[in-house]
């Protein structure tokens, strides 16, 4: 067993995990935060991405371990005081979802996004960057939508923006 | 996954000693490939060692002509560095073509050369581009380092510290893509260089990455895209799988490098 601390959510979090331990193990399975999801498990379909120290992972394809000193953010991570942040928000007034399994996933590649391009953002560029993530119901076109309505909202308000 | 041990070593020395001390060891970069393998069982290390906490590893400098890319520099970085895109604008855009955004954040460039995937990205920049490969012993010309399928010139504890370019004449990489696993179905890496035109095919070959050197005599000869028009890749040499047959792979190696030549501005 190795002892890992790292920072989830903004808070402190120690444990004793088995090195083979995948990140979105530790999360779900010791952290209970079953927001992250595993779809493929093969790092191709995004559902399990978090952000470490800032970008976008698959954490089915990263070490607890690895992870250890690192500032982990989760889907469970962005909502503030019970309100949505702007990218969830948008998912949910542009229908950006269907069974909402991969939901998570594209959240927070869609935040990671905004990050690395700024707040306008074209179609092309959401897809284009959205390659590491699948969907099997919608057809993409309204979570293309959220992004955009999302990434312009968290433009418009720094603030949220920031929140992570 | 079987279980392993865990070790995370602050210096390249200490992680050499490691490698030479330890039983099973494996080196863990970005683990993009690493962790898929392990976790379908196709490998057993006794040991991991983590590279991605020592330093010197990671970075990006030039110094006179020479870019110089830390082993554990991650895509990403590679794909919006400054430096890169100023010394050599195609390498960046080939970093930025690998796996996904996510995959990027995470994948190195040692890691990458080092497994020598016969459909990775970055092998044919190295062949392409003439790279030095630094290692913690010796230095290797990229000509002299892939070997074959997965297989390089890297001894059991040898570990690479960094990646050196020169400065090249124009160039440009283009691949198609497999859908699923975004590897390339061909990648073809063109450099128009003082000394001739340089070739580097990744994807294809049947022994891993190589120089498509009749493509290199006809653009030498004269640089535009219907100058591949009367040469074909011997599809006998291409790989041929579930994902294309030989036949297949050895036209799109064509159609790559005609958009490769076409982007230079032949």
């Amino acid at each position: 067993m190795t002892k890992i601390s790292l920072t989830v959510n903004g808070k402190s979090v120690s444990a004793e995990v088995e090195p083979r331990t995948l990140l979105v193990q530790f999360l779900r399975e010791k952290l209970l935060l079953t927001g992250t999801h595993v779809g493929c498990d093969t790092s191709q379909c995004g559902a399990c991405v978090v952000h470490v120290d800032g970008s976008a992972v698959k954490s089915c394809t990263m070490l607890a371990v690895q992870a250890d000193g690192a500032r982990v953010t989760t889907i469970e991570g962005i909502a503030q005081g019970g309100v949505l942040h702007p990218m969830q928000e948008a998912f949910r007034e542009h229908h950006g979802l269907q069974c909402g399994f991969c939901t998570p996933g594209m959240i927070m590649s869609a935040l990671d996004m905004v990050n690395r391009l700024g707040p306008i953002l074209d179609e092309s560029a959401i897809r284009e960057n959205l390659d590491g993530n699948l969907c099997r119901c919608t057809g993409y076109h309204n979570i293309v939508k959220a992004i955009a309505a999302g990434a312009a909202a968290m433009g418009a308000n720094p603030t949220r923006a920031a929140a992570e | 996954m079987y279980a392993f041990d865990y070790q995370r070593p602050s210096f390249s020395q200490d992680a050499v000693s490691m490698m030479r001390s330890l039983e099973e060891p494996k080196l863990l970069a970005g683990g993009q490939t690493l962790l898929p393998t392990l976790k379908q069982r196709l490998a057993q290390p006794g040991t991991l060692v983590d590279l991605s906490r020592i330093p010197d590893l990671s970075g990006i400098s030039v110094a006179g002509d020479v870019l110089r890319i830390g082993a554990m520099t991650r895509h990403a970085e590679v794909a919006t560095s400054d430096l890169v895109h100023a010394h050599s604008p195609a390498l960046a855009e080939l970093a930025g073509m690998i796996g996904d955004p996510a995959v990027r954040n995470r994948g190195t460039i040692g890691g990458s050369l080092a497994n020598n995937d016969p459909s990775a990205d970055y092998p044919a920049a190295a062949l392409a581009l003439g790279a030095t490969l630094v290692t913690d012993r010796r230095r290797l010309a990229a000509s002299d380092f892939f070997r074959g399928l997965f297989e390089t010139a890297l001894e059991e504890d040898e570990l690479i510290l960094a990646v050196e370019f020169p400065k090249s004449g124009p160039a440009a990489y283009r691949k198609f893509r497999n859908p699923a696993s975004r590897y390339a179905m061909a990648g073809v890496f063109v450099v128009r260089g003082a000394d001739g035109v340089r070739v580097a095919v990744t994807g294809v070959g049947q022994e891993g990455v190589f120089r498509w050197k009749e493509a290199e005599a006809a653009l030498t000869a004269r640089f535009a895209p219907d100058a591949l028009e009367g040469i074909a890749l011997d599809p006998h040499t291409a790989m041929s799988d579930l994902h294309g047959d030989g036949a297949y792979r050895a036209q799109l190696t064509k159609v790559m490098a005609r958009r490769a030549v076409e982007a230079i501005g032949g």
